[in-house]
Order: structure tokens, then sequence, then C-alpha cells
């Protein structure tokens, strides 16, 4: 067949064929990579066990909806777009690079399957998406270099900006794509020159409007084109794969496997260490992580991962307070130190302990473990198990802070946080005139157990969501107790905050109490305790949420509401984290408020899985951070009224306190009100 | 046969202590007839100073003028207390900052018992003396008793006893330097550190005027300063105060606070609720001023007041100065 | 250096509500949770820190019954050496004095370059230090809210005066101090750090073993009884126009709350 211009393969260069060095190149190519990714991998074998090849169908599907599918992409709609533009782009020309690559010691090599008709289709989506990707790359230099969104700035604490870097990138990529199409385009303007069969360039391709400008160069420049092209495009392509493990881009080879290996379960927290059972943790030399190696391998990989995008950060609810918690550094800084301490090329360099070196202890302190960082995460990547195992280290060597200690001191001594008296935990029943509550145990036992935990049973404020419980089990006819003193708090914060050894005392005490009172199953209003019996108790019956109760009491027509009388009352309903986020109960309670006649709803503009964090539950109440600008509470109440909400509904006693504090403090006491649902349902209840 | 009662007087640039008129009357309390013997400490001016105050209340005035004791070190007093006291003396002491360092190792150099922290003298029969003390942070009161044929040492808690400011004595001064004798000690006074301008530690204060929501305004808040300072206290609060960002976080008392042990805690407009009211111990004297007759507060306090505290606290302040 | 911390266990003053028995003879002990005393917890801190800069060991020594062993071993998770336990019937009743003979005796088993007690414990009495100084001879300093060593025979100190102030002096070792709280922020002892030193041995010490009589730690002040004075049950309300409640108020501050 009559070539237009002399392919690559066969081009010489002062009598050295080019076809050595289209082979040289991808060798040196491939070859430094796999050095590079063996480097990369020995933190990896390096670090702790984590068994995520279980469940391998839910796996696959994780990767065709959140790799494949970017499917959390759109929740920022600009970025993710363009993202998603050049994510498509990647797949669908990396069989033109891999081809293009043969090609320069095969000339005739076709990629296997598309010869014919299949070929002709590949070759017209490839010229349309070399082409979005080329815009894609400029707009998204535009946006970076110039109108910077605030989420990729780097505060002077966490060291140099990151622009470059990602201009750099950019620019490498539209590089690939204009000489990959100055290649193709070259061959198609000397066909066209020579009355050849040219190869067909789609319209307003790059392709295409490079081959009508070609159209009447020489056939000498022609030839300097192609084979430089082909030259630039080879060497940017090798040295742009053995670019992506320095950086932020490393998830364009990472990405697959960290989606694949992500996180199943929310709401759980990971084990002291995998494959060390509770019975032999007291031989562990100590507890959490305090050197990079104590981090599992699939942390590890996360670090690599990030793709420093900064989506964490901006809903991240420590931050917008003003603590000194940014999630995305916290990845950031790790992925440095690892780059540091395993280099590439040179020694590896001794370990030493992460808090005082890139962590700071109020950095670990400040996260309420609220999950909005890692339902944000494009790659999945985890926070919440990291923050745990750094604080389990912390807790290890004594550095809590004096705040916590008098909390977790007195959960030891008295099993509750407040440091009250056992023998008072049930003192909230005292003021229920007509209903006796019973307290179940050996000598009496009832079918469904409420389980109130500290909070709702110390605090004077949360004791009104107790009774509103009581009220709304005895209306429904239920028959149902309460643990009364032999109840300890359910230590889902303690478990959170490190303390395991203090929550596995703790939950044991609990279970032993639940199995004894017989019940069949568990219902309760704190949603740190649902979450906690739910994730962290084994061998218990079966738990529910007080809104999916009251919805399922409601349908059963069990529960007759009243209308809302006042029409100026305006409702928002307030996700709590762990309800919604770690429990994906976002519908229940709505729709036990829409089941209310006349009551207005509105949304906040973040809600159900953008919910954002009141402050905190369980332990965090006790927490001062060292620096503060404002309290979630109040960022969060200044949400509701932007909303047009006069009455902002919680589910959860935490909630109620946090917003209640807020609208004492943002100046709105009197405008705003903060009810549990509890407490409408008892209020708008038809006895 | 008259008792020697010895008053350990503390002063400062001249003036004496507030503690050094209350001491007469717990000395009075233990024997009417005693012969009270003021023991002021010191040296140059101040100390003639404080000697000539103290002689208007204590008949006899025992003056100790060393050079090394222009401030009042326990380690080198102690020594010399041990040299001049008689045999049988009952010495007492405030329980202050000074007084703990001296009195407990005073009493053993004596060879006498130790009666820490009086809040109260209950009865003397013969050498028998019971007093009152607290336990638990002032929880609790208990009565003890002990025999002091041989001499005692008491430390008095400042404000348990009346001071007695007639000044209707003359006493006499008597120079007892030499008496006291030359003593080293190994420990040597360098300076005082003052504690910054604006930290206040508020759990070493006696008296809080403590400020909630009630308050209002962070405005408001100077109404509650100027309380304070007429009462001699300080300005503590409740957390949505801190939250606000009207106060520091030093002065919040609460779990998540300071915990405090006033003798007397004025809420201004805090409902009461239990984070806040568990970081107040020792059972103090608590007054609570919040219109809302129904607030939590009103459980735990000795004295209510439901008025707007906006309103009441200016009558306050004025008549606290009128009547101190 | 060789320090001996002398640590106390009591009621947990955070976690209890302290009532008396009706007849007066205690307190109701029933309900309470004990702990290690919260200023002898700053000592051992602060002895662990000096240990960590300069060297040396950290003693604890309790006087109590079988149960005060948690405290020193809870002690010892934070970081303290060795635990020394004096368990003598005899001593259940004893005064300030009497412990602070006991203490006496350990010290001068030991070679001690610094002997640190809290300021106070559950009785308020703050004497045992002061006293334990005298008995040895020691020179001795209370509220001390800062440490620093200026060489092995000196310590600057800070003394906690009134008004926040703070008394820097200079002391010559072997010393006592008594320690007052925020001196340092003591470190956390999780359950994990206690049952790891669950079984070690801590030696128990009876007045036989410190050379002491019956006699000598026989108290000399004997506490006869709990009460509690007089005081009205919830909050009296005040009555009249605001001048009149403010007046009636005043008085009442100077009666009940001591301002003059």
């Amino acid at each position: 067949m009559e070539m237009a211009l002399t392919p690559v393969a066969k081009v010489t260069i002062l009598g050295i064929p080019f076809s050595l060095f289209a082979v040289l190149i991808p060798l040196i190519g491939i070859s430094s990579f796999c050095y590079i990714m063996a480097r990369r991998l020995i933190p990896l074998a390096k670090a702790q066990p984590d068994p995520r090849f279980d469940r391998p169908k839910q796996r696959l599907k994780y990767v065709l909806k959140f790799w494949l599918g970017q499917y959390k992409q759109p929740r920022y709609l600009v970025a993710g777009v363009i993202h998603i533009v050049i994510f498509a782009g990647f797949l669908i020309l990396s069989i033109r690079s891999i081809s293009l690559v043969i090609i320069g010691f095969k000339p005739d090599f076709v990629f296997p399957g598309l010869g014919g008709f299949l070929g002709d289709i590949y070759n017209f989506l490839k010229d349309y998406a070399a082409t979005f990707v080329l815009i894609a790359c400029i707009v998204a230099g535009i946006r970076r270099g110039i109108f910077t969104p605030e989420r990729y700035k780097v505060p002077p604490k966490y060291g140099k900006d990151h622009t470059f870097e990602a201009l750099f990138v950019l620019g490498l990529i539209a590089v690939l794509m204009i000489f990959e199409s100055l290649y193709s385009a070259s061959i198609v303007a000397a066909q066209k020159q020579q009355g050849l069969h040219a190869e067909f360039l789609p319209p307003l391709t790059l392709g295409w409007a490079f081959a009508k400008m070609l159209g009447g160069t020489s056939k000498g420049l022609l030839q300097f084109i192609n084979t430089t092209s082909y030259f630039i495009h080879d060497s940017v392509f090798f040295f742009f794969l053995c670019f992506l493990p320095f950086g932020k881009h490393f998830h364009v080879i990472t990405s697959i496997f960290n989606v694949f290996f992500a996180k199943l379960d929310r709401g759980t927290v990971k084990p002291v260490k995998y494959g060390v059972s509770e019975e032999e943790l007291d031989d562990l030399p100590y507890f959490g992580v305090k050197y990079l190696e104590d981090f599992t391998w699939k942390n590890i990989l996360d670090f690599y991962t990030c793709v420093d995008c900064g989506r964490c950060a901006d809903v991240c609810p420590a931050n917008a307070a003003g603590r000194p918690l940014i999630p995305r550094f916290l990845t950031i800084k790790a992925r440095e130190y690892i780059f540091d301490r395993f280099p590439v090329l040179g020694e590896i360099k001794p370990k030493e302990p992460l808090i005082g070196t890139i962590y700071e202890e109020d950095e670990i302190w400040s996260c309420t473990t609220c999950g909005a960082c890692e339902e944000e995460c494009p790659v999945l990547n985890e926070y919440i198990n990291k923050i745990v195992d750094l604080r389990r280290g912390m807790v290890d060597e004594g550095l809590v802070p004096q705040t916590l200690q008098k909390a977790l001191n007195a959960l030891a001594k008295r099993g509750n946080p407040y440091g009250k008296m056992e023998k008072k935990r049930a003192d909230w029943t005292k003021s229920l005139e007509d209903i006796k509550v019973k307290v179940v145990g050996k000598k009496a036992q009832a079918e469904t157990l409420y389980f109130v935990d500290s909070a709702t049973s110390y605090d004077e404020r949360a004791n009104e969501i107790a009774r509103s419980v009581v009220k709304i089990l005895h209306a429904c006819g239920e028959d149902f107790g309460i643990l009364g003193k032999a109840e300890k708090d359910s230590g889902h914060e303690v478990r959170r905050f490190g303390e395991e050894m203090l929550f596995l005392t703790l939950r044991d005490q609990n279970i032993d109490a639940i199995l004894n009172s017989g019940c069949k199953r568990i219902v309760t209003a704190d949603p740190h305790a649902y979450n906690a019996l739910k994730k962290d108790y084994p061998g218990i019956p079966p738990v529910e949420h007080i809104s999916e109760y009251i919805l399922r009491k409601i349908n059963e027509g069990k529960l007759k509401l009243r209308p809302i009388e006042d029409p100026n009352l305006v409702f928002t309903y307030h996700d709590p984290c762990y309800l919604g986020r770690h429990n994906l109960i976002y519908d229940a309670p709505r729709k036990v408020l829409d089941s209310i006649p006349g009551l207005k709803r509105v949304e906040m503009e973040r809600h159900k899985d953008r919910s954002f964090c009141c402050g905190g539950g369980g332990l965090m109440l006790f927490y001062e951070p060292p620096e503060e600008e404002q309290r979630m509470g109040q960022i969060r109440v200044k949400m509701a009224n932007e909303a047009g909400a006069n009455v902002i509904i919680v589910c959860c006693p935490f909630c109620l306190t946090h917003l209640e504090d807020g609208v004492k403090t943002t100046g709105f006491e009197g405008k705003i009100q903060v009810m549990d649902l509890t407490e409408l349902i008892v209020k708008q209840l038809i006895e | 046969m008259s008792r020697e009662i010895f008053a350990y007087i503390e002063h400062h640039d001249g003036v004496l202590d507030d503690s050094a008129l209350e001491l007469i009357n717990a000395a009075k309390k233990i024997d009417e007839s005693a012969n009270v013997v003021a023991l002021v400490f010191g040296s140059g001016d101040n100390l003639n100073k404080a000697c000539e105050e103290a002689a208007k209340t204590y008949n006899t005035v025992w003056k100790i003028d060393k050079p090394d004791l222009s401030y009042p070190n326990a380690e080198l007093i102690r020594p010399m207390l041990v040299n001049i006291l008689p045999k049988g003396s009952v010495c007492l002491v405030p329980h202050d900052t000074f007084g703990i360092d001296l009195a407990p190792g005073l009493s053993v150099k004596m060879d006498v018992p130790y009666i820490p922290d009086v809040v109260g003298i209950d009865k003397v029969e013969g050498d028998k003396i019971i007093a009152i003390r607290q336990e638990y942070s002032g929880q609790v009161h208990t009565h003890v008793e002990t025999d002091m044929a041989n001499g005692i040492v008491i430390t008095i808690r400042p404000g348990s006893f009346e001071p007695d400011e007639s000044k209707s004595a003359s006493g006499e001064i008597v120079d007892k330097s030499a008496d006291a004798g030359d003593v080293e000690a190994k420990r040597k006074f360098i300076e005082i550190k003052e504690a910054e301008a604006g930290e206040v530690d508020i759990t070493q204060a006696d008296i809080l005027v403590s400020v909630g929501r009630g308050i209002g305004e962070q405005e408001n808040i100077e109404l509650a300063e100027e309380l304070a300072e007429a009462l001699g206290g300080v300005v503590s609060c409740s957390r949505p105060v801190v939250d606000a960002k009207w106060l520091d976080h030093s002065r919040q008392v609460g779990t998540s606070g300071k915990t405090v042990k006033p003798k007397v805690y004025i809420a201004v407009g805090i409902s009461g609720a239990f984070q806040h009211v568990a970081g107040i111990k020792g059972n103090p004297f608590i007054v609570a001023i919040n219109t809302n007759p129904k607030a939590p507060i009103f459980q735990v306090a000795d004295v209510g007041v439901v008025e707007d505290c906006i309103e009441f606290l200016p009558v306050l302040t004025e008549k606290v100065k009128e009547m101190k | 250096m060789e320090i001996l911390v002398c640590v106390k266990r009591v009621p947990d003053p955070a976690e209890n509500e302290i009532e008396i028995k009706s007849d007066g003879s205690d307190i109701e002990r029933d309900d309470l949770v004990y702990s290690v005393n919260e200023w002898d917890n700053y000592a051992v801190e602060e002895a662990i820190q000096i240990k960590d800069k300069v060297g040396g060991s950290v003693t604890v020594v309790t006087v109590g019954d079988e149960e005060s062993d948690e405290v020193l071993r809870r002690e010892m998770a934070m970081g303290a050496d060795k635990g020394i336990h004096i368990n003598d019937e005899a001593l259940e009743e004893t005064d300030g004095l009497g412990v602070a003979k006991a203490l006496k005796a350990v010290v001068e088993k030991g070679n001690y370059d610094l002997i640190l007690t809290g300021a106070q414990a559950d009785d308020g009495a703050a004497q045992v230090g002061g006293m334990l100084a005298a008995l040895l001879d020691l020179p001795y300093a209370s509220l001390v809210n800062y440490i620093e060593i200026v060489d092995e025979n000196t310590l600057k100190i800070g003394r906690e005066i009134e008004g926040g102030n703070q008394e820097i002096n200079e002391i010559k070792l072997p010393c006592v101090l008594s320690i007052q709280t925020g001196i340092n922020e003591p470190r956390y002892v999780g359950i994990r750090g206690i049952r790891k030193v669950a079984g070690v041995e801590i030696p128990e010490m009876e007045l036989s073993d410190l050379g002491l009589s019956e006699d000598e730690v026989a108290p000399r002040v004997k506490r006869l009884d709990y009460f509690i004075p007089e005081m009205g049950e919830g909050a009296e309300i005040l009555e009249g126009d605001m001048e009149e409640i403010a007046e009636k108020l005043v008085e009442l501050l100077k009666a009940k709350g001591g301002i003059k």
C-alpha cells in the first residue's frame, strides 16, 4: 500500500532507524515506571493488614458506579463536568495511545478488534475525545490559574501553592492531545495532497482543524511534523506515566483500585488491628497509629489517591468553624511525608511519631466524625478510621486534652461522661405523671427496650426527648422498658475518640443488661446510640430509630396527628450525621413530618447527605478546641434562617443542644425554635 | 490561769490584712479572758506601721524586725516562732497561702496538735477544744477535738470570724527581735511575679458574679463587672456567653469550663443547666437573679431574685457600695 | 533525681454527691467512686516530667487500706517506676501527723532528692507535706506551681499566692514540696495502661516494717462527727421592690457569704 508519508517506524535519522527510539522510549519509560511503582509499593508492604477482598460483586458495582460512572463528580458541577470529559477522554484515548506506541516500531499494528467497522467508530470517537479533552484542559487551566476556587487554595502553614503542578499537568495533557492530532493531521494532509485515500477526520475536531491548516504545507515539512509529533507524543506520554506517581495525578493509576477496595460499611470503625481478636489486644505493644507504618495499606493507598480537590475540606464542619483541621491536608501532609521518607531515589528515612511532626494533637481531636468528607470524596477516600487510629495512638501516649480526660474518667467511674450517679440515670421518669416506666432486667421483662443513653438521661433539656419517646411508645400500646441504672453509656464516642478498652468495657456491660432484659427489639432516639448498637454491638436484638418507629406507627394508624395551627411556622429538618450519612435514614423523618397536615417544610441547601454537622455528639460536647471562629451550631442555625425556616426539627439530643445554643448566641432567640421530632409528635398527638 | 494566745498578723506595705482583725475574735471564742498577743514579723518602716495598727486592736504586740523578712518567708519565721513562743502557747494563723506554708511544720516543731482551716469554735472545756472544720470542698462540716494542754497551732479560715473593728486598744509594742534569734533557711525568697493583667483565674476567686445568656448583650456584662468590683470578686460566665465570644473561655464555669469553689456565687441570667452548675463546688452561698422563676438555678440557689438583671444589677451594686 | 511522691485515694470530687449518714458518724460511702487525689496526680506528672528531663526514678507511696493499691497502680501506669503501700489497721483512724510519721519512715529507708505531696486532699487540711518536712528537717514550700532545676542542689520554684500572683523562691535539695493543681497538664491514663500494671508487685509495709509503734500514730486530733449546718431548702425568693430586695440581699451576702 502506498503511504503518504514515511511511517515513523521506517524513518531513519543519520542512519539510525527511528524505530530504535520507538522501542527505547517505551522500554525506558515502562521500566522506569515499574521501578517507581515498586518503590511506591514499599510503604504498602510495610503497612498493617486490611481485609478488602470480601464481597467482590459489591466492589465491582462500586467501580462501575464511582470510578467508571464518576458518580460523585457532578456534586461540584463545573469541576465535575470538566473532569468527566477528561476522564472519558482518557479512557477512550488509552487504546489509541497504546496503538501509537506500537506503531512506532510495528507500522502495520492495528489494535485487536479494531480492524474494520469498529475501528472506524473508534477513530470517530477518539478524535472528538481528544478535542473535548483539549477544550476541557483549557477551561480548567483558566479556571484554575485565573479564577482559583477557594477550595484549591493552600493556607501558608501547609506549604507552597499547588497551582503550578495542576497547570503543568493540564499542559502535558494538552500537549498529548495536540501532538496526537498533529500526527494524524499531518498524514491526512499528505494523503489529500497526494490524492490518496484520506483517513476520515470528523468535522470540528482538533485533527480536522490541523489537517485544514496543514493543507498547503510541503511534504517535507509534513514528514517532519509527523515524525516529530510522534516523538513528542511518545516521550511526553511516558514522561507523564512516570510523573503520575509523584503527585496528585497518581490517582490516574490508583483510583480504580482505591474504589474497588473502598469501605463498604458506613458508620463502622476498624478494629484496633485486623487479625487481632479482642482477647489478644492486651498483647499488642501499643494501640493506634503513632508511626506511618501503623496505618493500613489501604490508608496508604488513600494518601496516594487523593486528588487534592479540596471537596472534603469544603464540606468539613470543623474547617468551616475555624478549627485547626482541614481534612485535605491530613492527606496531603501524609503523602508528602511518605514521598519524603520513602523516596524513589535514595535511602528510606527512619520513622518518627506523626503527632508532633506532621500532625498536631488538636488537629486530630477537632473531628466530629460526621462523615461529610468521606461522602464527598470522588475517589472514596476514608478519613474516620484514620482519625480514630491516630486518637488511639494519642490515648496510648496519654496525650488527651484535660476536658476530655474529665469526661473519660467520669465514664470509667460512673458509666456516663457527666459524672452523675448511676442511680439517677432514670430520674427523668419521675415527672411523667400518668405513665410508669418499667425498668427491665432479670426481674422484669419487656418486648421492646428503649435504650436512652447518657445525654438523654442526664441532660435536663434532653430529658424531654426521653419523656416524649415514652409518651409515644405508650400511645402505641408498646410493651416497653428501660434499663435504668444498669444502662451504661453506649460508648459510641468513647470508641471513636480512641479509648478502645473503655469502650469494650461499656459495651460488654450493656450487652449483658440488654440480653437480661429479654427484649426482642430495641428502639432509641439517640442516633449515636443507634449507630453503636447497630454496628458496634454484636449479638443483640435488632435496633430501630424512633423516627422509623414513628413512621411505621403512623402508617399503621396507631398515631394520629393534629394539623399545625400556626400558619407562620416554616419547618426544616436537620439531618443528624449518625442518622443520615452513617445510616442512610433520610426519608423516614421527612415522611413523618409530611404526614402532619398543614406542616410547611423547606429544605436547607445542605441537606441529606450534605447535611452540616451540628457540633458533634458524645465526648465532643466536652472538647474545647484551642481555636474556633464560630460554633458549628451557629453556622447551621444561620443556614436554617437562610432557607426561610423558623422551626428546626432535629432527631438527636446533641443536635438539639448544639442548635439551641446556636439560636441563643446568634440573635435568633424568639425567632427560631428548635424541637426534637419526638417533641413535635407528642405536641400534635391526638390522644 | 489565763491562756496565752498568739495571733499571727499578716500585713502588706504596712497595712494589716483583713484576717488580722478576725483572729482576735477567734482567740476570744477560745478563751474570753486570754491575753492575745499579736505576732508581727517584718522589717523597717512597713513593720513599724503594721505594729502600730495592730496595737489598736491587740493589747500586746510582739515586733520581730529582721532585714531578711521584708517579704515573709515561712522557712525563716517558723524557727523564730519556735524560739519565742512559750510552752503551752495557742498559736492562731490565718489559713491562707502563708498559713498553709507555715503552720503544719510549726506544729511539729512545737510538738503540739494542729487543727487546720477552722471555720468555727464549738466549745472549749478545760484543755479540750472542739473546733468546726469542713471537708469535701465544703460539702460537709465536721467537729474535731483535741487536747491543747501543751499548746496548739490552729489556722483560721479568713472570713469565718467577725473582724474586731473597734480599734479600742492601745497595746504595748514589745521588740522580740533578739529573742527570735538569727536563723538560716534553705529557702530564699527571690521575687513576686504578678498575674498578667486580664488573666483572671476564676478558680481561685472567693466571690463570683457569673453571667449567662440572660445578660442579653455584651455591653451589659459591664453591669456585672461593676457589681463584682464592689464585692471584691470576679466575673465568670456560663457557656453561651463564651460561645457568643463575649467573654474568654477562661471565664467559663462548667463541665467544659472551669470548676470553681467560691464562697459566694451570684448567678445572673443563668438558667442553671447541669453542665454549668456542675462546675460550682464547695457549697457556696448562691444567689440567683433571673426573670424566669422556674429556672433550674433556683433549685440550687440559696436566695433568689426574680427581676430583670439589667435593671436589678445597678441597684444592687449601689447598695453594696452603700452598705459595705 | 530520685523522687518520692505521696498519693492518697479519695472519693472523687467530680463524680460524687457527698451525703452524711443519719448518725453523723461518717459520709455515705456505698455509692462513692474513688480515685487518686487530684493534687497528688499533678505531683506525679511533675515528677515524671522531671525524670524524663534529668533521669532517675519516681516512687509513689500511699498510706491506706487494701483498696488504696489501685491509685498506686494508676500512677505507675502513668509512668511512676515503683510503688510502696503502707497498710496497717492502726493507721486507719490516724491523723495528719500519724500519716506524716509513717511517710517519714519510708523516706528514711530510701535516698530521695525530692519529696512531693499534693497541696491538699479530701479533708482540705493541707498539712501532711509541711509536717513531713518538719519531721525530716528538710526545707519546705507549699502550693508550688512551677519547678525549675538550677543545679543538682538547688531548685527554683514558684508558689501560687493570693491574687493569682506567683512567689519565686530558691530552695535547696533535698526538700519537700506540696504541689498545686495547674502546674502541668497530667497525661491521660487509659484502661489499657492500668491493665498493663495490674500484675506488678507492690510491697506492703506495716508499722513494724516502719519501726513505729501504735502509740506513735495514735491520733491526737480526732474527728467527732459529720454534720450539715442549717440552711434553708431551695432558694428563698426575696420580696419587695428592687431597693428593698437589694438591701436584704446585701445583708445576706454579709451574713452568709462572708462579704465584708
